[in-house]
C-alpha cells in the first residue's frame, strides 16, 4: 500500500488536468485533423488565406519586438535593482510586483486613457503646441507594442533580479580585482552567467504576447489583428470553430516548440555546466 | 555597492520605475475625476463613478461572480493541490518525472487555447453548465501556483517531525492536519491569495467560457470599455489595484516578495 502512497495522494491533481486539460487541447487538436477536405485542410485554407498568414506574420512580428525590448529595459533595471541598497531594492521590487499583480485588463485600461484620440498623450502634445492635430495612436501595432512592453517588463525585471542575484559576488570581485573595469566585468562575467535567464524570461514574454487576447483586443481592435483576437473572433463571433481550431493548433505548437527550443539553448549556452 | 553603476544607467532604471508606475497613477486621478468623460489629470474629485460600479446591476453581479469562482477554484486548488505537492516532495522517486511537468502544463499550454477547448470539448459536447467548466479551468490555472508555493515550504520541512509523529501512533490524516499543515501554514495562505488574485484578474480562459447571465468581473470591464468611455472602469480599477496592495501585504508577511523574483 505504501509503495503507492505517492500516487493516491498525487491522483487527484493528475486527474484534474488529464480530464480537463490534456484531453480537450488534444480533442481540438485532433478535430483539425479530421475534417472531411482530409487530414490537412484546415491548415492549407489557414496558410492558404493572404490575412490569416499577415495575422501570423504581424503576431511574431509584434512578439519578437516586445521580447527585444522587455529584455533590454529588463535587464539593465534588474542590473540595477540587484545591486541597489537593501531598502532601496525593497522599494523598487514592490513598484515591479504592484503592476505584475494588478490585471491585464486594467493595465491594458490604463494605455487606453494615455493613448486615446483625447488621451493624455494627445492633450499634453497639443498644449506644449508640438502638434495641432491629435494623431491616430490607438489601434496601431505601436500602442500594441508599448502596452505589451508594458506588460512584460515587470516580469522580466522580477525574473532577471532572481538570476543576477544568484550570480556569487566572489566572481565579480575576482574580475574586478583582476584588472577588469566594469564594463568589462558586466560584458564578460555577469552578462554570460545571465544567459539562461534571459532566455527564461525571453520565453516568457514571447509565448505570453504571442498568445495574448486582451491588450491586442482593446489597443489593436480590428485594425491590428493578432492570433488571439483572430481566435476569439472566429470561435464566438463568425462561430467557424474548425478555424478557430486551427489557430489553436498553430498556437500550441509554436508556443511548445519556442520553449523547446530555448530550453536545449539555455542548457548549451549555460556557463555553469558547459 | 551602487558607486560602480553608470548615472545614466541609474537615470534609465528611474525612467522604468516611472513608465510602470505612471499609468496606474493616471487611472487612479481618471478614477476621481468629477467629468462623465475619462480625463487626467481630474477636474474637481469626487468618489460618484465609485458609487456607480454598485449602482450598474453588471458590475454587482459580475463582481459577486468572480468572487465566487476565485474562492471556489482556488479552494479546489489547495484540496487537490496541498497532496499532489506532498507527494512530489515526499515520494518523489516513486512518481515519475513528468509529473511535475504535468502540473505546470496550465501554464504552458496557452490560457486561449485552454478556454476554448473547454467551451467546445466540455461544455458543449457533453452539455454540462458553463459555470462548472469556468470554476474548473480556473482551478486548472491557479493550480500551478498551489503546487510551486506549496513545494516551496515543503523543501524546508523537516520529514523527520512526522514520521516521528507516525511511529508515535498518530493516525496520518490527524499526523497531516496537526503536524504538517502548521508547518506549511505561511505557504498554504501565499498560495491561497497568489491563486485567488490570478482567478479574479483572468481574461484568456474567461472570455470563452461566459455568456449571456454569466460573465465575470474583468469580462465585464471589457465589454463596459466597448461602449462607455466613463470613469466607471478606472473606479473598478482602482478597487482592483487595492485588492493587489492587500495580496501583497500578505505575500510580504508569507512567503516574503522575493519569492516572485525566484
Amino acid at each position: 500500500m505504501k509503495r503507492f502512497a505517492g500516487w493516491t495522494q498525487a491522483s487527484p491533481a493528475t486527474l484534474l488536468v488529464v480530464v480537463f486539460l490534456v484531453l480537450p487541447v488534444l480533442a481540438t487538436i485532433v478535430t483539425t485533423f479530421t475534417t472531411p477536405g482530409g487530414p490537412f485542410a484546415t491548415y492549407a485554407a489557414f496558410f492558404g488565406s493572404g490575412f490569416r498568414r499577415a495575422v501570423l506574420f504581424r503576431t511574431i512580428q509584434v512578439s519578437l519586438a516586445v521580447t527585444v525590448i522587455a529584455l533590454v529595459i529588463g535587464f539593465l533595471t534588474a542590473y540595477v535593482v540587484s545591486r541597489a541598497p537593501g531598502w532601496l531594492k525593497s522599494i523598487l521590487i514592490i513598484a515591479a510586483v504592484f503592476p505584475l499583480l494588478t490585471g491585464v485588463v486594467v493595465r491594458s485600461f490604463a494605455w487606453l486613457i494615455i493613448l486615446g484620440k483625447n488621451g493624455i498623450l494627445n492633450s499634453t502634445l497639443i498644449s506644449l503646441g508640438l502638434i495641432t492635430e491629435p494623431f491616430q495612436m490607438l489601434y496601431t501595432q505601436g500602442a500594441v507594442i508599448v502596452a505589451m512592453v508594458y506588460l512584460f517588463v515587470p516580469l522580466m525585471i522580477l525574473t532577471l533580479v532572481g538570476v543576477l542575484e544568484s550570480i556569487p559576488d566572489d566572481l565579480i570581485q575576482a574580475s574586478s580585482s583582476l584588472g577588469a573595469k566594469p564594463s568589462a566585468t558586466f560584458m564578460q562575467v555577469t552578462l554570460p552567467l545571465a544567459v539562461p535567464g534571459l532566455i527564461v524570461g525571453a520565453v516568457l514574454v514571447f509565448t505570453g504576447s504571442f498568445t495574448s487576447y486582451a491588450t491586442p483586443q482593446l489597443l489593436g481592435g480590428e485594425q491590428v489583428m493578432m492570433m488571439g483576437t483572430l481566435m476569439y473572433q472566429q470561435a464566438m463571433v463568425t462561430f467557424d470553430w474548425v478555424a478557430a481550431s486551427t489557430i489553436a493548433a498553430v498556437m500550441v505548437v509554436i508556443t511548445i516548440a519556442i520553449v523547446a527550443a530555448m530550453n536545449a539553448m539555455a542548457r548549451r549556452l549555460n556557463p555553469m555546466t558547459a | 555597492m551602487t558607486r560602480n553603476i553608470h548615472p545614466l544607467l541609474i537615470a534609465g532604471t528611474a525612467l522604468v520605475f516611472m513608465f510602470l508606475v505612471g499609468p496606474l497613477i493616471i487611472v487612479l486621478g481618471a478614477a476621481l475625476s468629477d467629468t462623465t468623460y475619462l480625463t487626467f489629470p481630474p477636474q474637481g474629485l469626487s468618489l460618484r463613478w465609485f458609487e456607480n460600479i454598485f449602482a450598474i446591476d453588471a458590475f454587482r453581479r459580475t463582481i459577486l461572480t468572480s468572487l465566487q469562482i476565485a474562492l471556489l477554484s482556488t479552494t479546489i486548488a489547495l484540496i487537490i493541490g496541498i497532496p499532489a505537492a506532498y507527494a512530489l516532495n515526499r515520494h518523489r522517486i516513486q512518481l515519475p518525472g513528468w509529473l511535475s511537468t504535468l502540473f505546470i502544463l496550465p501554464v504552458l499550454v496557452p490560457e486561449l487555447v485552454l478556454g476554448f477547448s473547454l467551451l467546445k470539448n466540455v461544455a458543449v459536447q457533453f452539455n454540462s453548465p458553463i459555470y462548472l467548466s469556468l470554476l474548473f479551468g480556473h482551478a486548472l490555472i491557479v493550480l500551478p501556483y498551489v503546487v510551486r508555493v506549496i513545494s516551496a515550504s515543503l523543501a524546508s520541512f523537516d520529514f523527520s517531525i512526522e514520521e516521528a509523529a507516525i511511529s508515535l501512533g498518530s493516525p496520518p490524516l490527524k499526523t497531516f492536519f496537526t503536524v504538517l499543515l502548521p508547518n506549511v501554514r505561511s505557504g498554504v495562505i501565499a498560495a491561497f491569495i497568489l491563486a485567488f488574485i490570478t482567478s479574479i484578474n483572468d481574461v484568456s480562459i474567461s472570455i470563452f467560457l461566459t455568456g449571456p447571465g454569466l460573465s465575470t468581473l474583468p469580462i465585464q470591464l471589457l465589454a463596459h470599455m466597448e461602449q462607455f468611455f466613463d470613469p466607471t472602469v478606472a473606479s473598478v480599477s482602482v478597487l482592483l489595484m487595492i485588492l493587489t496592495v492587500a495580496v501583497m501585504a500578505v505575500v510580504e508577511r508569507t512567503l516574503g516578495l522575493t519569492f516572485l523574483a525566484k
